[in-house]
């Protein structure tokens, strides 16, 4: 939908967030940096009432391109901690008061900010071979009554911590994820992400590209959720023109975005009971996974990078096989969930390792902005299904799934019931796909009418939304991707603290983040 | 002794597409000639060692999920002696590289090869580590990872399908079945395939300084 914002001073940007805050606005959907050429650098911020769900907009401006200083929001809501972070990696925005000042993505000696519309990476960067530096200490800035920054040391370990470093080569920190964990004993005192070790800049890329163009690239960023990611940007540029695509295509998005989802809990599964040591759970999910694969592979060409969803419509037609392949599917997937249980939700060693450990309370979930399975094993009734239903969601019956303790078990068991939901809401549409166009008539060259846009869709690992800012061209001035596993991550800190450190896997495990999502 | 067509027993040879590349390797190999004990020596080595090639469990991205896939039930790794991944480079024989490469991983992954024990083998999975793929105009990844490692079989796709996996990994299975195990392979110094790598990454090393 077309966002409506109000610009705030930077002056006055604490006093407003404060009052939304006790207002209610207790979520921080996405934060985010842009360059606005002269007019300096800006930062939007969208925020929502987890009880009304009403949403507020906002946008604060700073003028000076030389040193561009905002008031921090991080000890407001919590999340805003690493996105924050982002806005100073990717632009060089300073937040004055954030505790922690350090780069996120690049490397700590790299030069520039990628995203500012007159920087040149490429050229600065070259290709550093040696180690990369990595400081026990950050900044913190603060901005003096007469506009002097001032800056302090903080220290993020201490150097009698005992520090271990998990990854980025790691076989369970699912990709290339680096964590640097102070423990005393075998309990974990902090935990410190690194990212950036999978950050293919897809953000900056998407500025020079054509609006189809970019579609390829939102499939490789969480491709666990490959259909639901390129559904969401689809769906921001189709709002954004004004175009309705037909009942046919909105039936067929669901149900590819239930299948894909089924495919990301099954490999969540597998992989979990691997890190935990089941192999055997590990290769019977695959068994199942390779049925919804051939199933995709039939209609979209792909196994895994599926590029379906067009701009107003779908690639191709569906297979004429499709709707018996998967009628057959379905019930050998219950079949395959009720063996998973079997075989390792009541396993011992997986619950003694999963319940009770890595808790998190419904108000820290929604503070970290942690959506999807994880925030709703916590209590937080947060699917966008339900709350705000697209395509055929409104008219299929299903449940959301929620639990109250949000240990690690409950974590588990949301996806693995989501599972079921969505084999019902499969099960509710595939006998009555509409007929019609499975591609509306798009102009050769498509232009998106100037505004700024968002628009989620509930990913496989939570909401998935892309913020589009177009200036009337052929290609966007500015996307920003709101990835569902950076909340994640982020809360691995709060999660892991206390526990030991054998559970960081079983945690990280059951948050099921993908990196490249994370990273972008 | 002349090495023109190795008779490899399991795959036909008509069934790879470049064997002009391989054949090119023989005929380097054998530039100098060889001394039949040691060859037959070789043969044994060699025909052990292609059936029990170790992979590093290293995945950075997508590619990596259809590496997942490869090891499990359907395509089934193990057939071709593959199955024993590894979490530790030094347990390892071949790293394949699946996924992007970006700049702040670039260290890391030479890093691990330069663990991994000799002889070592590269094999690059997906556009990304081939070229750069899809994100080759990115300002943050290496257009390629033979800017980095060598690289001994090339798999393009995006992802490649598991069958490509498997033939790439059958090709590697030829080049080690080929090889001259004593007095080459086994004493790095002497490799010929690796003096180009090192004076690259020396090069590299090189501007870096000057930088
Ligand atoms: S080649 Fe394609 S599938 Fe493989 S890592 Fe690159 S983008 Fe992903």
């Amino acid at each position: 939908m077309n966002l409506t914002y109000q610009t705030i001073a930077p002056g006055a940007l604490r006093d407003e967030c404060l009052r939304l805050r006790e207002g209610g606005m207790d979520f921080l959907v996405f934060l985010t940096g842009l360059d606005l050429g002269d007019e300096g650098f800006g930062v939007v911020y969208q925020l929502e009432n987890t009880q009304t769900k009403e949403q507020v907009n906002l946008r604060c401006v700073t003028p000076n391109r030389e040193q561009p200083v905002l008031p921090t929001v991080s000890d407001i809501w919590d999340i805003a901690n690493i996105y924050e972070r982002e806005a100073y990696d990717f632009l060089g925005i300073i937040f004055a008061g954030h505790p922690d000042m350090r780069r996120i993505y690049l490397r700590e000696d790299w030069v520039g900010h990628p995203l500012r519309k007159d920087d040149n990476p490429e050229a600065q960067n070259p290709l550093r071979m040696d180690n990369e530096p990595l400081s026990d200490t950050t900044w913190q800035y603060e901005l003096s009554e007469d506009g002097t920054l001032t800056k302090r040391e903080n220290v993020v370990f201490e150097p009698e911590d005992y520090v271990v470093n998990i990854g980025p080569q790691h076989p369970s920190t699912h990709g290339v994820l680096h964590f640097r964990v102070a423990i005393e004993g075998e309990t974990i005192k902090h935990v410190d992400p690194v990212l950036g070790y999978i950050h293919r800049g897809i953000e900056k890329m998407n500025e020079s590209m054509t609006y189809p163009q970019m579609l390829a690239l939102t499939d490789r960023m969480d491709y666990l959720g490959a259909m639901q990611n390129r559904h969401a940007l689809c769906k921001v540029i189709e709002e954004a023109m004004g175009v309705e695509v037909s009942d046919r295509v909105k039936v067929i998005r669901t149900i590819m975005d239930e299948l894909q989802r089924i495919d990301s809990h099954i490999l969540f599964f597998s992989c979990l009971a691997q890190d935990l040591g089941a192999t055997t759970a590990f290769i019977y999910g695959f068994r199942d996974r390779e049925k919804i694969l051939d199933i995709f592979e039939e209609t979209c060409g792909g196994r895994l990078i599926l590029n379906y969803n067009t701009i107003g419509g779908v690639m191709h037609d569906l297979h004429p096989n499709f709707v018996q392949r998967v009628k057959d599917f379905i019930p050998v997937m219950r079949k395959g969930l009720k063996e998973y249980h079997d075989l390792f939700t009541g396993n011992v060693i997986a619950r003694n390792r999963m319940e009770g450990v890595g808790i998190l309370s419904k108000e820290q979930v929604i503070a970290m902005g942690c959506t999807g399975g994880t925030g709703r094993a916590s209590g937080w009734h947060n699917d966008l299904r339900k709350l705000r239903p697209y395509d055929a969601y409104d008219r299929v019956e299903f449940d959301e799934i929620t639990f109250e303790t949000g240990d690690s078990f409950c974590r588990y068991m949301v996806r693995m019931n989501e599972i079921e939901q969505s084999l019902r809401i499969i099960e509710q549409l595939i006998d009555n796909i509409p007929d019609g166009p499975f591609q509306e008539k798009m102009k050769p060259i498509i232009k998106v009418p100037e505004g700024v846009y968002y628009s989620a869709v509930e990913g496989s690992r939570g909401q998935f939304g892309v913020y589009l800012e177009s200036r009337g061209d052929k290609s966007p001035y500015r996307v920003h991707y709101r990835s569902t596993g950076l909340p994640l991550v982020y809360a691995m800190n709060t999660a892991c603290r206390g526990n030991l450190i054998a559970d960081l896997v079983t945690i990280g495990g059951t948050f099921d983040y993908i990196v490249p999502d994370i990273d972008r | 002794m002349a090495l023109k067509r190795p008779a490899i027993k399991n795959i036909p040879y008509e069934e790879f597409k470049d064997n002009e590349t391989f054949e090119k390797l023989v005929e380097e190999l054998n530039q100098n000639g060889v001394n039949i004990a040691v060859r037959s020596l070789d043969w044994l080595f060699d025909w052990g060692r292609s059936h029990s090639l170790w992979p590093l469990t290293f995945a950075t991205s997508c590619c990596g999920i259809e590496f997942m896939a490869v090891c499990a039930a359907r395509h089934d790794i193990a057939r071709f002696g593959f199955e024993v991944t590894r979490n530790s480079p030094r347990h390892a024989d071949v790293i394949l590289v699946s996924g992007t490469i970006v700049k702040k991983m670039a260290p890391v992954l030479k890093r691990l090869y330069d663990q991994m024990a000799d002889p070592k083998y590269v094999i690059a999975i997906g556009a990304c580590s081939v070229s750069g793929g899809p994100f080759r105009k990115s300002y943050h990844v290496v257009q390629g990872v033979d800017e980095i490692i060598p690289v001994d079989v090339y798999v393009p796709g995006c992802p490649p399908r598991p069958e490509s996996f498997l033939y790439g990994m059958m090709q590697l299975q030829r080049k080690v079945k080929v090889e001259q195990f004593f007095g080459t392979t086994n004493r790095k110094e002497r490799d010929p395939f690796k003096q180009e790598y090192k004076e690259r990454s020396e090069k590299i090393l090189e501007s870096q300084e000057e930088a």
